[in-house]
């Protein structure tokens, strides 16, 4: 059995003028003790998935289950057994770090002394600020104290929707250290992220755009999976650069991604040389060969679907 | 019972907490109730009256003394002609205009009937209205006194006349504050009850900290208690103050009982929470609450007899009034205050408020989901 099952979940917004399906015909399964992460752009539908798993979003149509229970039909135990982080930092601003860990023990039927031992390590980091108000917290501090009080309860179950988005990148290292803890804790982790790095750092990925999952798989199969050759190049003028590489007779396509262009050709059709004599024009060229990342293989998913 | 015990403990941290609004919850009710009975007053005096006599004579002088004798008007201007005094009316110098016709002794002496032609500025309709009404007044007092004159040496009183002597009950020196003061509570008691609870559930939704209480097992009744208790609390707590202050300024004592006002005002307050609750469920946004909540407190209050009489609005006005929760209770406090109304008496209003307690928070408990 599956800790987290998911059928055919559909969901739509209709507004007057048109119909937005956030979610089309998914379908996935997680199971027990794995960090399973969504990965896509805003807007992809993954917000809407897990309002659905955390019972406060009615699907139209399809099913879920959760540890057997049905996000429907059983949303009161489901209740019980998720730790729910919605997207936005939802927690009262105006309250203490200690008295929102206190009311949301309180209204989960337990208290900090009864679960402080998973949630110490947490804890522990913002403990020095106990007294401050939860709004006057740094981002990273802010999201350490969501999942505490994700956490007070004991979930079997996290669901983190986009946790580190806006969260410095050693804050973010940090968050991630403690999932793969609470992992050994048995706890299973869902997860969801626009950060395309942060997708290794999960047990399964699915890759989802526009309420479609396009890939289910282990982050390394998916790289495996990418079949074509790929290469990082830098010049002085990479607008430039860009244009001269997309018009290349060969390209299958071409990115900006961070600071160098990203060219995908197929295996082995040309030598390194003839693209380097094409790019002669351009100043301190730099073309390498590269292993593709989760975004590469995101972006051809997305090209090959067009 | 422990987590609406936290609940609510938490609802008082984050309310007391809010400095701010916490001055404001004790200072409106005491600035509102200072300045407002002063400043509402239908009690018009100082009209600003012109005279154009034609006449110059005894009895013209007489009727002009009659005039600014009064506490009501006083004489801005002595015209000669029609113009200058239209001219003072524009410039908004006169608020009345009298004329006295050229042969006004004579017609009245010789023919026992004249005519006197008054002019009223209708830009603010109440003034001119109660000004007509009181130069009418006069004017008639002024006929009277020459008939005496007249018929005195006869010594036999051959017109039969009635003369009209009224009370007033429950207000006997017509005071307005005796009026506004107890509609006023209802607005504060109104504006806490409502207005701060809509806002007040809305916040949580625009924090998204709702999200968080959806997805735990705390139940819906102990969310809506949890919110609706502070309030009913603070309802009270304005309404005390409210009625400190109307003593200390007004000494204001209700002829009825305390009792009375504050079991009517529990029940009314549970009515008003219910339906910040119910708006609450409607808006998304603490703007949208805000204004949805200002379209009804404007309606409520314009249509709840606190400045207008009720009885004085078309029919149609009149039935809205009836399904207007503030008009009960402004009726009802105003029962208790001035004429010392006891629980049968308000037996009516009692039942209606319950009614609308019952509604209103049927809907509102109907239409809060935790789930979407």
């Amino acid at each position: 059995m599956s800790t987290i099952e998911i059928n055919n979940i559909q969901k739509k917004y209709i507004t007057k003028s048109n119909t937005i399906t956030a979610l089309d015909n998914v379908s996935f399964t997680v199971d027990q003790s794995e960090i399973f992460g969504l990965i896509g752009p805003d807007g992809s539908g993954k917000s809407t998935l897990f309002r659905i798993l955390s019972t406060v979003l009615l699907p139209d149509s399809g099913e879920a289950k959760i540890l057997n229970y049905d996000v429907v039909r059983n949303f009161k135990e489901i209740r019980k057994i998720i730790g729910y982080m919605p997207g936005k930092f939802s927690l009262y601003q105006d309250l203490s770090v200690e008295e929102n860990l206190n009311f949301f023990a309180t209204i989960f039927e337990t208290s900090i002394e009864e679960n402080y031992e998973l949630i110490s390590d947490i804890y522990k980091q913002i403990e020095p600020f106990k007294n401050r108000r939860a709004g006057k917290l740094s981002g990273g501090m802010k999201q350490k104290l969501a999942l505490s009080c994700a956490l007070i309860h004991n979930p079997k179950i996290l669901l983190l929707d986009e946790p580190t988005t806006g969260v410095d990148p050693v804050s973010r290292k940090e968050f991630w250290e403690i999932l793969n803890k609470l992992k050994l804790n048995g706890i299973t982790i869902v997860v969801s992220t626009p950060y395309m790095d942060e997708a290794n750092l999960c047990d399964r990925i699915a890759l989802i755009q526009n309420g479609k999952i396009l890939d289910i798989d282990f982050p390394k199969k998916i790289t495996e999976k990418f079949n074509k050759d790929i290469f990082s190049i830098t010049s002085d003028n990479m607008y430039l650069l860009l244009n001269d590489l997309r018009k290349f007779k060969d390209t299958i396509s071409c990115f900006a991604f961070g600071d160098s262009h990203h060219l995908v050709l197929e295996k082995n059709k040309i030598e390194l040389i003839q693209l380097e004599k094409f790019l002669s024009h351009h100043k301190n060229l730099s073309i390498k060969k590269i292993k593709p990342t989760i975004e590469d293989c995101f972006m051809q998913m997305l090209q090959n679907k067009n | 019972m422990r987590q609406l015990k936290f609940f609510l403990k938490k609802e008082f941290q984050q309310i007391l907490r809010n400095k701010l609004l916490v001055r404001l919850i004790v200072a409106v009710p005491i600035v509102q109730l200072i300045i407002l009975p002063f400043a509402a007053n239908y009690e018009i005096q100082n009209i600003k009256l012109c005279v154009i006599d034609n006449d110059k004579s005894e009895y013209s002088r007489k009727l002009i003394n009659k005039f600014t004798s009064t506490n009501y008007f006083i004489l801005t201007g002595y015209f000669s002609s029609q113009k200058e005094a239209l001219h003072y009316l524009e410039k908004d110098k006169a608020d009345l205009i009298i004329e006295i016709p050229k042969s006004f002794e004579n017609d009245l002496i010789r023919e026992s009937e004249t005519k006197v032609f008054i002019n009223a500025n209708a830009i603010n309709g109440q003034t001119a209205g109660l000004a007509v009404s009181y130069s009418n007044a006069i004017i008639r007092d002024f006929n009277n006194d020459v008939r005496i004159e007249w018929i005195q040496p006869m010594r036999i009183n051959s017109i039969p006349t009635i003369e009209i002597s009224s009370t007033n009950w429950f207000n006997p020196k017509m005071n307005y504050k005796y009026f506004i003061v107890p509609g006023l509570m209802v607005l504060l008691v109104t504006l806490v009850g409502f207005l701060l609870t809509t806002i007040n559930i809305v916040k949580e939704k625009e924090d998204g900290t709702i999200e968080q209480l959806n997805v735990s097992p705390l139940k819906k009744h102990q969310f809506i208690l949890g919110k609706l208790i502070p309030f009913w609390i603070i309802g009270l707590v304005v309404l005390t103050i409210a009625q400190i202050v109307s003593f200390i300024l007004y000494g204001i004592v209700p002829a009825g009982s305390y009792l009375t006002i504050y079991l009517f005002a529990a029940i009314y307050l549970v009515a008003l929470l219910g339906f910040g609750l119910f708006v609450s469920t409607l808006a998304e946004t603490q703007q949208q609450a805000m204004f949805i909540a200002y379209f009804f407190m404007m309606i409520f209050i314009l249509l709840g007899g606190l400045f207008a009489p009720i009885e004085n609005m078309p029919d149609w006005a009149q039935f809205l009034t009836r399904l207007n929760p503030v008009s009960y209770f402004i009726e009802a406090i105003r029962m208790i205050i001035l004429k010392g109304s006891g629980i049968n008496e308000l037996s009516k209003h009692f039942g209606i408020i319950i009614l609308f307690a019952l509604i209103f928070n049927t809907l509102a408990i109907y239409s809060y989901h935790k789930t979407k």
